[in-house]
């Protein structure tokens, strides 16, 4: 940003423009942050849901009747080292190995994959049970708040898909890397949605 | 009507028959007829000039902030027109259904229309005209090239059509929600509404919101990162502030909003018990859902039309705002405030005397730093020099209008009385007066103001005079008698009515009505008129009103890349500053621009959220899998595209450059 | 006593047509309604004494610095004052401060769950009078009234001495609507599964204008009703009479009215199933539904063992 345009009358008229292009950062991070602020939102109004009607069991099953412990235990496992596995990526990505970044992403899918079989496997299970979203406020809330994060599992897991396919291509290039960073953030933005859901609705809902 | 349908025809049409054509109303039979025709005249024409071309190359699937701008600002006045006609409707009912006459609409059709009425006003008027106005001023004002993310401004635009277009469907295939404009449970529930209007309007709304979320997520990170080199946050002009404020609401608020219709929509769809009066579910859940929402929503609405008005007023008084810190910190206040009042909707629920006084008061407090404002509207014009131009007149209008807007909104803030007039037609006289005399008015003072910037040419100032006074007007002699019938103990949403006393307020508001008709008629006959007398009202400055923002120190319309070199800011009114210090336009040195390339994806996947929509209205299995498969396809594939953009050539930036300047030095203007 | 009744019968539309537009908001014929219209007129004065000023201010303003006066005291900068800038925080703050005040007492006074009583109302209530229960029930669309004290029940008319405080408990039977008689109280939320409270009096005999304030549907134009405002001994004719006049709200009969109609006439019955209004609030009047309290108090019961799969 250097000389303006001199006027003999104004000599001492400011510069008025940049003649050198200013390059303001990338906006991409900041804003996936404000997504998934709003995002936040979603997964509130979900929880306020859940805390309103989490304990209108409408005389069906109770959360000690439903929720399978050891499956928990295996279910958050999987997700919270799929966490590990993706910063590992992370890592591998900073020091631009393409290879081992490409291994920890598909280490980190499978494992959030894993996590997403298991929940609709639970689901399944409840359903033919019996203990459907539409048996009470419960279960509605109960599925809706953890399908909805479910949900968003799968979606991470097709963007990873995706850009696993974008790296192979085009390498560690600079649109890459964002979108990395970028998935990153949503990657363990859903795991600590998954630590309210594990602490507010399972263990609250079995200590209940 | 075919009551055993083969179960081919059930798996292609999902629950849509012959039946759901309302051929047999006649009402909804003329207004297609009408429909179909302008709509086949607007496309003929098209045709005819051979503009399909020119329209998808250069409006539909550009990415150019400012022409997004004025398609939203076309979408929001389409739209108006069916927002109107729909009032109209409802007031011809309400001024003839007394006794024995029963009117013309039978509840099942009158019940849809307020509804229709209040949701295209709110989501498919105000919100583009606030959206359109933000994606064409703003970006201009802190010196950018275009927002922070143009594809997604593109996509933003199209997914709201796209909602706009679910809604119209719904006019002349099945029906609309018969609910009111929130969609209240129980009634919006499958067991009390069991047709296809609920369902559209859920659709519409979540298509559309999509579109809001991102918008409204691109122009926070706009404004916080791209602004130009010294342009401090308390340097930004006033309107940026309140798009800044008014958007930060839109991220925070429209997924309680999203999140509220997908719940009622499990309750239809999958059978849940979230807002059911049966298994536990809670119908309150919702109402303080959508209104945690809803409240914020009036402030998304208003916030940017205060921004206008502060331009308006500060460039038609010749002078600096009176107040800026103050305007800011009001503003930021009423934006953290109107989290905090969404229960002043329902103190009728009876949520006990405290919970109901912590609102009420909440709710007053925002109408401190409102009062704020109008106080420095009013100083900003004192000791100024004040031109009436018509933006101005606008502005003056809304100060009277909205300030007793105000007054009433306070009265029904005091608990008690709200429990009169909750529901009244004195309500309804109350947000119409904030609504229309705020956000209608900011629109047409802000259309006046800045369409000399879009098109290089002003609007005819007598049209736009008669406009405002019809609006003016209109809006008093439509509304005061809604006052007068709220205060008699009349309720809102009534088909018809016994008291014959009531009925000369009704026929006075129709004719307020019809007025308000005049002045829509009356703009439209401003831009026609406008357009052709194009070459009388041509301004070659760029700067037709003697602006302080940075959008004024642009040629009119501006080249696609705003400014050849990005502006570099000393004070708030940087263009003021810079006209009185001599500012000199650069005549060489120029450098090839970067612009981000057009693209069709956004009218694609507009399109494809529009067959999903439906789709999943009608119960289409097979349709709505495949658009929703079509639509991830689509924006992965368009995640491989990595030729988003080129460089604008360093000659041709001259070339733009030097014909501005020239129409300058014709006019012995150097800047 | 009847004469009398007569008179004010005729007098009080008299004196409403009078008054302007009838504008029943402010022309109650009850003390609750009395006191949230005096609060709604005092916020309004309240208000006119910033608002008054600031509309002239505009007005004078806007005037007499147009352009054409070439006003010669034009200023281009002049943007702050801190004389000024106090002023337009501190007068709206002081208004505000005045009219919460009165806010916060006002919704405490007029909560619609606080008894009505010879101590907050000494010209309307008598000391000792001991309050009359209504059961209120919103169907689709008209209006069910119970009197447990009284065991009568009506439909799309309600009857109350004058003087006697009224404790109405308000409920739905499936969609949401707001009870509203104009001239004797504001308004309360009627909703399926909940219960609301409201409490008034009737200072005038008449017959008042009630109806539902929330939208509720395709009939919600017509669920009107009557609120007859009676002199002791007139209501208890009308007790009487309603009580010869037969008809027995049980629950088959009450899941007959319960079937959506518009407009429905008014009817009465003599007796009612006593538990019928605690079933229709417990969503259980149907043979074989089970009751939301009986849910409620299985879903707090003792914790079933944990792991075992429904």
């Amino acid at each position: 940003m250097s000389t303006a345009a001199h006027d003999p009358v104004h000599a001492d008229a400011p510069q008025f423009y940049c003649t050198e292009e200013p390059h303001p950062e990338n906006g991409t991070l900041l804003g996936f942050w404000i997504y998934l602020m709003s995002d936040c939102f979603i997964f509130a109004s979900l929880f306020a849901c859940y805390a309103v009607l989490g304990t209108r069991y409408a005389a069906g099953p109770s959360p000690r009747e439903v929720f399978d412990l050891p499956m928990l235990a295996v279910n958050t496992a999987l997700l919270l080292l799929s966490s590990v596995t993706f910063g590992f990526a992370m890592l591998e990505m900073a020091k631009n190995r393409r290879g081992p970044t490409l291994a920890w992403l598909a280490v980190a899918g499978a494992l959030a994959a894993g996590f997403v079989a298991l929940e609709i496997r639970e689901f399944a299970h409840l359903i033919a049970a019996g203990a459907g979203p539409d048996r009470s406020a419960f279960l509605s809330s109960f599925f809706t708040l953890v399908g909805t994060h479910g949900l968003h599992v799968t979606v991470g897991i097709v963007w990873l898909a995706t850009l696993m396919a974008q790296i192979a291509r085009n390498g560690l290039d600079e649109t890459n890397r964002r979108r990395l960073n970028c998935l990153s953030l949503f990657w363990h933005f859903l795991d600590l949605i998954w630590v309210g859901v594990f602490s507010f609705v399972y263990l609250v809902g079995v200590l209940r | 009507m075919t009551p055993h349908r083969s179960a081919l025809l059930h798996f292609l049409l999902g629950r849509l028959t012959a039946s759901a054509i309302p051929y047999d109303n006649p009402i909804i039979l003329w207004t297609f007829v009408v429909v179909a025709t302008l709509g086949a005249a607007v496309l003929a024409a098209i045709t005819r000039y051979r503009l399909w071309g020119y329209l998808w190359r250069e409006w539909f699937t550009s990415i150019d902030h400012k022409r997004i701008g004025v398609m939203y600002l076309v979408l929001a006045i389409v739209m108006l027109l069916r927002g109107f006609a729909d009032a109209i409707m409802m007031r011809v009912q309400q001024a003839i259904a007394f006794g024995a006459n029963l009117g013309y609409l039978p509840p099942h059709h009158y019940d849809q229309i307020f509804t229709a009425h209040g949701s295209i006003m709110i989501f498919f008027v105000a919100m583009p005209l606030i959206v359109g106005l933000m994606n064409y001023v703003m970006p201009m004002q802190i010196g950018a090239r275009d927002v922070a993310f143009p594809f997604l401004n593109n996509f933003s635009f199209w997914m709201t059509v796209a909602g706009a277009v679910l809604f119209m469907l719904s006019l002349f295939i099945g029906d609309f929600a018969r609910t009111g404009w929130l969609g209240y449970p129980p009634i919006s529930e499958l067991r009390q509404s069991p047709g296809v209007g609920v369902d559209y309007y859920i659709w519409g709304l979540q298509i559309a919101g999509v579109g809001t979320l991102l918008s409204g997520i691109n122009m926070v990170v706009t404004i916080l990162k791209m602004r130009a080199p010294g342009m401090t946050l308390m340097r930004m002009p006033i309107f940026t502030w309140t798009a800044l404020c008014s958007n930060a609401l839109i991220v925070a608020a429209f997924p309680i909003l999203t999140a509220a219709l997908a719940l009622l929509a499990m309750d239809r769809y999958v059978g849940t018990h979230f807002f059911t009066s049966s298994l536990g579910g809670n119908v309150m859940m919702y109402i303080n859902l959508i209104w945690i929402w809803g409240h914020p929503e009036v402030y998304i609405l208003i916030l940017p039309m205060f921004g206008v008005y502060s331009e308006v007023v500060a460039t038609f008084s010749g002078k600096r705002l009176f107040g800026y810190s103050s305007m800011v910190y009001a503003t930021v206040a009423i934006m953290i405030l109107s989290y905090l009042v969404w229960l002043h909707h329902f103190f009728t629920m009876g949520s006990g005397a405290d919970v109901n006084s912590f609102f009420a008061l909440t709710t007053m407090i925002i109408s401190i730093p409102t009062g704020v404002k109008i106080f420095n509207w009013l100083f900003t014009m004192y000791r100024g020099r004040i031109r009436y131009e018509v933006p101005m007149l606008w502005t003056i209008g809304f100060l009277f209008t909205f300030t007793i807007g105000g007054m009433t909104g306070v009265m029904l803030s005091v608990a008690p009385a709200d429990f009169m007039l909750h529901n009244s037609l004195f309500l309804v006289a109350h947000f119409h007066n904030v609504i229309i005399g705020g956000v209608v008015f900011g629109a047409f003072a802000a259309i006046n103001y800045w369409f000399p910037k879009a098109f290089g040419f002003r609007l005819d100032p007598f049209w736009g005079k008669v406009s405002f006074w019809c609006w003016l007007v209109g809006y008093w002699v439509a509304f005061t008698p809604l006052y007068v019938l709220g205060l008699m103990g009349v309720t809102r949403r009534l088909s018809h009515f016994t008291d014959p006393r009531l009925q000369i307020w009704f026929e006075i508001a129709a004719a307020g009505s019809v007025l308000i008709f005049l002045g829509i008629l009356a703009f439209l006959a401003q831009v026609y008129v406008s357009i052709r007398h194009r070459d009388a009202l041509r301004d070659a400055t760029g700067d037709p009103w003697d602006g302080r923002t940075l959008e004024w120190s642009t040629s009119s319309p501006p080249p696609a890349y705003n400014f050849a070199f990005t502006p570099l800011v000393h004070d708030r009114d940087a263009w003021t500053d810079m006209k009185r210090r001599g500012f000199v336009r650069p005549a060489g040195g120029f450098k090839p621009i970067h612009l981000p390339n057009n693209t069709s994806a956004g009218v694609i996947l507009g399109a494809l959220s529009l067959g999903c929509g439906f789709a999943l209205v009608w119960h289409i299995g097979w349709l709505a899998a495949t658009t929703f498969a079509g639509i991830v396809g689509v924006v992965i594939a368009n995640s491989f595209d990595r030729h988003r953009d080129h460089h604008l050539p360093a000659e041709e930036v001259d070339r733009v450059e030097r014909e501005y300047r020239d129409r300058l030095a014709a006019r012995g203007s150097a800047r | 006593m009847r004469s009398k009744f007569l008179r004010n019968l005729l007098a009080a539309p008299l004196a409403l047509g009078l008054s302007g537009c009838h504008l029943v908001l402010l022309h109650s014929a009850g003390a609750v309604a009395a006191r949230q219209s005096g609060l709604m007129v005092a916020s309004v004065f309240l208000m006119l004494l910033i608002i008054v000023p600031v509309l002239v201010a505009i007005a004078v303003i806007a005037w007499r610095y147009r352009a054409s006066a070439n006003p010669p005291d034009y200023d281009p900068d002049w943007e702050h004052s801190s004389t000024l800038e106090l002023v337009v925080w501190a007068a709206p703050l002081m208004i505000i401060i005045a009219l919460g005040a009165m806010t916060w007492i006002g919704t405490h006074q007029l909560d619609p769950y606080r008894p009505v009583d010879h101590a907050d109302y000494p010209h309307s209530v008598a000391p000792g009078v001991k309050p009359l229960r209504i059961e209120v029930v919103s169907l689709e669309w008209k209006w069910l009234f119970l009197y447990p004290d009284y065991h009568i029940a009506t439909v799309n008319q309600v009857a109350a001495p004058v003087g006697v405080p009224i404790q109405f408990h308000l409920t739905a039977a499936t969609m949401m609507d707001s009870f509203f008689v104009p001239a004797i109280a504001g308004q309360i939320y009627t909703m399926p599964g909940m219960q609301t409270v409201l409490h008034a009096v009737v200072d005038r005999p008449g017959s008042y204008r009630g109806f539902s304030a929330n939208f509720s549907g395709s009939g919600f134009t017509d669920m009107r009703f009557r609120f007859l405002g009676m002199s002791a001994g007139d209501f208890a004719r009308w007790v009487a009479r309603v009580k010869a006049g037969g008809g027995d709200l049980n629950r088959t009969a009450y899941l007959r009215l319960a079937a959506p109609s518009r407009a429905e006439p008014v009817h009465t019955y003599a007796t009612f199933s006593p538990d019928l209004y605690s079933r229709i609030l417990d969503r259980c009047v149907e043979p074989g539904a089970m009751c939301m309290s009986g849910m409620i108090a299985r879903d707090a019961g003792p914790a079933r063992p944990a792991g075992r799969r429904p």
